[in-house]
């Protein structure tokens, strides 16, 4: 604590290089939480809830639809415990930017399937009987403003109505909320009766997007999931059962491997920062060069002078760095609502673990060699300017 | 040649500093510099010594050896009974640290801490508490009649200001011996003959042990005694014009 006025004094004897040095960092760790942020989002492992639970989707495509006539055929799979179905319905509301999840489902079976959507007992019952019928998220419902009992039109991107309406119309009987605070990004889908649909539905009768599979022993998930696999191998709809994570990291990588595309965008932005920084630092060390001879004239050892100018970099990284960080969990609640809530990931404590790490990475690279080289001054050439 | 002992009051007590048959050569490609050659010189403690001559003569080399910011490449050095020229880097750096106080040309202030964090630096290697060492910071600067720009910045002070708190830092830790670069190199008439008082009252009332290097004849005058270096070696040893009354 002793030597904080010192350090101080370094890094404020230029208080413009040190500010836009110090802005500089933030804004790459910034960029860095928010994308972080992101992967993780996608790369978590899922809670506890669903273990037990597979999905069949087409081995070809997510976009490819599965008969109908497989729900007997997966129920008849040993090992398998209750099946549901649902599809990517793809519907506007009013406006794309509104862009929610809304899935025609099986809706008794399906609510038996996910149990963390937790509809009062009424309001299940009005879903069950309701033809139109549909629940949403309280997220959603909160998002939108809607209450039961309104009329939700939304507008095909897929499947055009029969009757040649450009709307479908739903009626609002429930609103669902997870069990868990953890999956409350589920509070921001929409479910409605795929019997509804699949009789409205110009095209695709008779067919489903994926299948729900619920089994009896998830210790032997695999088992079930390569016998229901087996039994659809080499027909016409080849299928692909795999657990929910994989399903939704399957989804999410339909734009892109997320993993990839931000280590690629971190890479080039703190190779920028390594740049940038190691020249403020070697800058400003180079002006510093009589003053940190002085510090060894008056007994500094070498070791304390190095220790001195690596802490200086470090510092710099991690007051920027964190910043930086915290501007990050900031701003993630407000895009995650200016986006109508598409992108609502939270900053999670494993993208602070990784941030400080790189900050305190960085700050040795950065300080490393201009450390070394104050360690190495000859105090007799330094002083004299040589 | 026997080595000259300069203070009379040191007469039959072990010299402070012994310099034996030092000589530094530097290196630069295949040329070899011979900067001083086998100089052998003993100063009392409670000297005060002017070191002059040409540019080149190894005054300033021999200086940076005995306060230990150089070794010499043959020879013996100590100060207090110690072999400093036999020490490690880190042993020399906590040796200056307990032992030597520095008064530069340039006076070498840190320009973005106060007066008082700057003459509290040395004292920062020492076990002092934070409240000591501002204690004993204020005092050197009362000392050097400049405890009401504590809080200044080196930029906010005149070139004799500035080098009074460099001697405020140098004394601050009650060294041993303290040595002048040139201390008044950078100053005019008036704030030369402040500093140099202040250099010699620091040696008559406190006995500080100091050894200045200066081109000046008229800062020499401060001293009690001068010695000349020529090419590397001691060519005379002279007395101050206006002896030291002490």
């Amino acid at each position: 604590m002793k030597y904080l006025p010192l350090l101080l004094a370094a890094l404020l004897r230029k208080k413009a290089r040190m500010i836009l040095t110090l802005l500089s960092v933030a804004a790459a760790f910034t960029l860095f939480g928010m994308l972080d942020a992101v992967r993780v989002a996608f790369n978590a492992p899922q809670s506890v809830v669903g273990i037990d639970r597979l999905i069949t989707s087409s081995r070809l495509s997510l976009i490819q639809p599965l008969p109908y006539a497989y729900l007997a055929r997966i129920e008849s799979t040993p090992g398998v415990a209750a099946v549901t179905y649902a599809s990517w319905f793809g519907g506007i509301y009013q406006d794309p930017k509104n862009f929610f999840p809304n899935f025609p489902v099986e809706p008794e079976s399906y609510l038996d399937m996910y149990p963390e959507l937790v509809l009062p007992e009424a309001q299940r019952q009005a879903f069950l009987k309701t033809r139109t019928g549909a629940v949403v998220g309280q997220a959603l419902a909160d998002l939108f403003g809607w209450s039961i009992g309104d009329k939700i039109p939304l507008r095909p991107t897929i499947y055009p109505h029969r009757d040649g309406g450009e709307v479908w119309t739903f009626d609002l009987v429930g609103i669902f909320k997870a069990a868990q605070p953890e999956l409350r990004s589920s509070e921001k889908q929409m479910l409605f009766h795929h019997t509804y649909f699949d009789e409205g539905r110009e095209i695709g009768q008779g067919t489903v997007g994926w299948y729900g599979v619920r089994v009896e022993d998830a210790s032997r998930a695999d088992q079930v999931a390569q016998a229901i696999d087996r039994q659809f191998a080499n027909s016409a709809f080849e299928t692909r059962t795999q657990s929910e994570r994989d399903f939704q990291l399957a989804f999410a990588k339909q734009i892109g491997d997320i993993g990839l595309i931000v280590i690629a965008i971190m890479a080039a932005v703190f190779f920028t920062l390594l740049l940038l920084t190691g020249n403020a630092m070697a800058q400003s060390i180079r002006e510093r060069i009589p003053e940190l001879a002085v510090l060894k004239t008056l007994g500094f050892t070498n070791a304390a002078v190095l220790l001195l100018v690596l802490t200086e970099a470090l510092v710099l990284l991690l007051l920027g760095g964190l910043l930086g960080l915290l501007l990050a969990d900031l701003a993630l609640p407000i895009i995650g609502e200016a986006s109508s809530g598409q992108l609502d990931v939270a900053m999670p404590a494993e993208t602070w673990g990784l941030g400080i790490a790189l900050m305190l990475g960085i700050g040795v690279a950065v300080g490393l060699p201009p450390a070394v080289k104050a360690m190495r001054l000859r105090i007799v050439d330094a002083l004299a300017g040589r | 040649m026997s080595a000259p002992t300069l203070s009379p009051a040191a007469e039959g007590a072990a010299p402070l500093v012994v310099v034996r048959g030092v000589s530094k050569v530097y290196e630069r490609g295949r040329e070899r510099i011979e900067v001083l050659h086998r100089v052998d010189l003993d100063i009392p403690k409670g000297d005060f010594l002017a070191l002059m001559g040409p540019s080149g003569s190894g005054k300033s080399t021999l200086l940076n050896m005995i306060a230990g910011l150089d070794l010499p490449t043959e020879g013996a050095l100590s100060v207090a009974g110690r072999r400093i020229d036999r020490m490690s880097a880190t042993e020399l750096a906590r040796w200056r640290a307990a032992n030597v106080g520095f008064v530069f040309q340039f006076y070498n202030l840190l320009p973005a801490l106060s007066a008082h964090k700057n003459v509290e630096l040395p004292l920062l290697l020492t076990r002092l508490s934070a409240a000591r060492r501002r204690r004993h910071a204020a005092i050197a600067l009362e000392l050097v009649g400049l405890a009401d720009r504590a809080t200044h910045k080196p930029s906010e002070l005149s070139g004799g200001q500035q080098q009074r708190v460099a001697i405020a830092r140098a004394i601050v830790s009650d060294p041993t011996l303290l040595v002048c670069d040139e201390p008044t190199g950078d100053l005019d008439r008036h704030s030369a003959e402040e500093v140099l008082t202040l250099l010699q009252r620091l040696n008559r009332e406190f006995g500080k042990t100091m050894i200045m290097v200066t081109h000046d004849p008229k800062a020499a005058e401060f001293a009690r005694h001068i010695l000349h270096l020529d090419k590397g070696t001691l060519v005379e040893q002279t007395e101050p014009a206006s002896p030291d009354p002490a």
